[in-house]
């Protein structure tokens, strides 16, 4: 596929909006992730108005540690650049290249998951659960649903890479590599508020 | 256990069935049958039918448990249906004919009408679109189903979690609504975001925003709406089945709960919800004045900007709701100016249409009597809404039946009269017959009398102190008369949608064909084509050169719109089955938790995901149908 040159010349450049249906996908996906912005607003809402109910259990204070959630910061933003690097050799027909940076970032986004599981172990440990009191359940169900987008997006990201590998870079496929490349984005946005509203102003506040 | 052996017998009957391994004669018998065409349409103008069936079948039940309500309220001390009966009665009235009966019905005219007015083949995602439907259809039935599993909600359609958390209501019912409306509610965004683009990619050469028709711009706004209030819906009821089905504490005070947070998020959703389902009604009827009226609407730019600012103001209100709830003077005055500052572009679009109507050609058929029975109907309901805007007003009024009337004057008299009206006016489009005039006349003054007659007298209730969501009252203190009167204004409504069901018997079975312009007086592209149109809509796309696409052309002396390409083969999408299976594993997914059946719940989400990925993995690119023989076409 990347040697290809004549029918690649003739390709536009942006691959993912060649056609018209790939437009389409494009902007329904930009709207789609309206609807998820809505939707993390509500549970971060949620989060804040409940967050100093801790009850007996360990406070935000007490709780978090900013290193290993730094850690885990790292990766996932890593992780957006190496899925603008893919979309890039995407548009340059590079196979090749394309699936090896989406492998980096499924692996960065897998190294991500595996330290909030890690995290949610620890806190369990200490008496902090979802059913422990109200501070815990909207804990994790603001950071769980980010976590479970991780974890769709991964599984996402994985079918496609087969699917491309089956059929090359083409106007079909660009597209949904595409809007795959904006969710990653987003849940990286969405994991900056958690970051700070959750994280960093669980520490001072 | 039992209901998981059930279900899986039946998906390894069904899996024989599909895969052939029953009989190979038997699957191609099924594909070529017409119900397994309607089960896998992608079809706008199917998928819009499908709507308005689902859609009147649960309006249907949403008004016999209405009749029942009214029944057992005809006379003091009534023991009919009292204490839990009449709670489920009342929870399921208002959650049907909210969630499924007035949003499939707004969906379904959606469906049949924007991809015609805006010159579209389609709409953007016709998978999508089926999908929409089919979550919907089965979310409705799911929640249905509670009558028949261990009772139905009884918290009120609000749910409020001062009612809905397990302690205060056991049993079921609420888990029947927060998974039946989760999944009817996923369909509804699926919906509203496909007709966003679609309205802004799909609309023809020469279509410009400006010229979209008022019906389609009304849809475009409240898919916006949709698009960005139901997502609070879904976490609200996502929380709620946390707290009743896995032990988490969000609106448990005890725990460290808030059951205001319900009531933000609830609302958050529950007014623009309030602005969905009477923007496209509004929308009916400027298409319907104008139609009637022989004039182009008056104030069209006008129009567009009212529309917007209501989508816009419809979030900056939601506070109204929850006055009692003690969130302070400033935020109550804050939300009370933004609530009566809607008055200023509703009151812009009565305007209008009156202005529309001065001095135009009046035909009164049968969609113009309901817009103008709407007017003054919705008028009423409008302004009971700023009285009961003013804060310490609603401390008197909330709770009473002064606000059931208010809500029933706009919700029936505005979102009801106008679908009735959109109903009328374009089933000729839909079915390709003419509904009966007289018997929709008939239909039209036995629903609005009986209408007035069962809601005007609740506004004193109200004032005299009765409160709503109570199933008795006593005798001897002023209430009985007018309780009378309520009840008996019910036949009328009842006997209008009897009228109704048959025109549209009668109408299918015996009714003229209706011609393309099936009112001799279209203004705009959908009555271009033929009624109904054929699959492909449009066989050549049209070239629009100005607002009332069509009456431009028939001033400039044309039969016909002018096309915008030559004649040539159409790309169709195929037909799939994925979206009744992908709604069906979402049912069992749900009505599994709902029975605290983890491994049918499990089932059913493997089901969503086998779905997903089918499609993923599905590269159909649809097939081409040549529209100069459209019969040869169809078929193959």
């Amino acid at each position: 596929m990347a040697n290809h040159t004549d029918s690649s010349t003739e390709m536009p450049n942006h691959l993912e909006t060649a056609t018209f249906e790939g437009k389409n996908k494009v902007l329904g996906f930009w709207l789609f992730l309206g609807a998820e912005t809505v939707l993390f607003a509500c549970l971060f809402g949620t989060y804040l108005a409940l967050r100093n109910q801790s009850l007996d259990g360990p406070t935000t204070q007490e709780l978090f540690d900013l290193k290993l959630v730094a850690l885990a910061t790292a990766l996932l933003l890593t992780s957006s650049l190496t899925s603008v690097l893919s979309m890039i050799k995407m548009n340059e027909r590079n196979m090749k290249g394309m699936i090896t940076w989406l492998v980096i970032t499924l692996a960065l986004g897998l190294g991500f998951l595996v330290l909030e599981i890690y995290e949610f172990l620890h806190y369990v440990h200490e008496g902090h659960t979802f059913m422990s009191s109200a501070f815990g359940s909207s804990f994790y169900a603001l950071v769980g649903t980010h976590g479970a987008h991780v974890t769709f997006g991964i599984i996402w990201i994985t079918t496609l890479i087969i699917q491309v590998l089956k059929r090359g870079i083409t106007t079909e496929t660009a597209p949904k590599l595409f809007v795959s490349s904006l969710y990653w984005h987003f849940i990286d946005v969405v994991w900056v508020f958690i970051f700070t509203l959750v994280y960093l102003l669980g520490k001072v506040g | 256990m039992a209901t998981l052996i059930v279900l899986l017998v039946l998906v390894l009957f069904l899996a024989a069935i599909f895969t052939g391994g029953y009989n190979r004669q038997f699957l191609e018998r099924m594909r070529n049958s017409r119900t397994w065409d309607w089960l896998t349409t992608v079809d706008h103008k199917k998928i819009g039918i499908l709507y308005l069936m689902g859609g009147l079948l649960f309006f249907l039940i949403g008004g016999l448990e209405a009749i029942f309500m009214r029944l057992q309220l005809f006379a003091p001390g009534n023991d009919l249906f009292v204490g839990r009966t009449f709670n489920e009665l009342l929870t399921m009235h208002g959650t049907t004919m909210i969630f499924l009966a007035a949003m499939p019905l707004i969906f379904a005219i959606m469906n049949a009408v924007v991809p015609l007015q805006i010159g579209a083949r389609d709409v953007a995602f016709p998978f999508l679109n089926a999908l929409g439907f089919w979550l919907f259809f089965f979310g409705g039935v799911l929640l249905n189903l509670s009558w028949i599993f261990g009772g139905a909600p009884d918290a009120g359609w609000t749910s409020y979690t001062g009612l809905a958390l397990n302690q205060y209501s056991p049993g079921p019912g609420v888990d029947f609504y927060v998974l039946g409306l989760q999944i009817a509610g996923i369909g509804t965004l699926i919906g509203g975001l496909n007709f966003i683009v679609t309205i802004i990619n799909m609309r023809a050469p020469g279509m410009t925003f400006l010229r979209l028709p008022l019906f389609t711009w009304t849809a475009f706004v409240t898919s916006g709406l949709v698009l960005f209030a139901f997502p609070a819906f879904t976490v609200a009821l996502l929380l709620l089945m946390f707290d009743r089905l896995f032990g988490s504490n969000f609106f448990d005070h005890a725990m460290g709960g808030s059951t205001v947070i319900w009531e933000h998020l609830f609302w958050i959703f529950g007014h623009p919800e309030v602005y969905i389902v009477i923007l496209p009604a509004f929308g009916i009827m400027s298409d319907v004045i104008s139609t009637f009226s022989k004039k182009r609407l008056f104030g069209y730019n006008s129009m567009v900007f009212a529309t917007v600012l209501i989508g816009f103001l419809g979030f900056m209100v939601w506070v109204h709701h929850m006055f009692t709830v003690g969130l302070g003077a400033i935020s109550n005055s804050v939300f009370a100016v933004a609530t009566m500052a809607i008055a200023v572009p509703t009151g812009i679009k009565v305007f209008n249409w009156l202005f529309t109507m001065w001095g135009g050609e009046i035909q009164f058929k049968t969609p113009m009597l309901w817009a103008v029975g709407f007017i003054p109907t919705f008028v009423i309901g409008g302004m009971t809404g700023v009285m009961l805007a003013l804060p310490p007003a609603d401390y008197q009024y909330q709770d009473s039946y002064f606000v059931v009337a208010h809500f029933h004057y706009v919700l029936v008299g505005g979102t009801v009269f106008g679908l009735f009206a959109g109903i009328y006016y374009w089933w000729p489009k839909m079915f390709g017959k003419m509904l009966n005039e007289s018997l929709g006349k008939w239909h039209f003054w036995t629903f609005l009398i009986g209408f007035h007659l069962t809601f005007f007298p609740q506004h004193f209730l109200g004032l005299f102190g009765m409160p709503r969501r109570v199933f008795t009252y006593q005798t001897n203190v002023g209430l009985e008369r007018l309780n009378e009167i309520s009840t008996i204004g019910v036949a009328g409504m009842l006997i209008g949608t009897i009228f109704f069901l048959v025109n549209i018997i009668y109408t299918l079975r015996k009714g003229p064909k209706a011609e393309a312009d099936a009112w001799g007086l279209g203004r705009t592209l959908e009555w271009s084509i033929p009624s109904p149109p054929p699959e492909y809509n449009f066989a050549q796309t049209p070239l629009v050169r100005g607002f009332d696409a069509l009456w431009v052309e028939k001033e400039a002396g044309n039969k016909t719109m002018t096309p915008a390409e030559p004649l040539g083969s159409i790309h169709m999408p195929s037909p799939s089955y994925i979206p009744i299976m992908m709604s069906l594993g979402f049912f069992i997914a749900g009505f599994g938790f709902i029975v605290r059946g983890i491994p049918a719940a499990v089932f059913g989400l493997i089901i969503v995901f086998a779905a997903l990925f089918l499609r993923s993995f599905d590269y159909d690119r649809g097939y081409h149908v040549e529209p100069e023989d459209p019969e040869k076409g169809g078929k193959e």
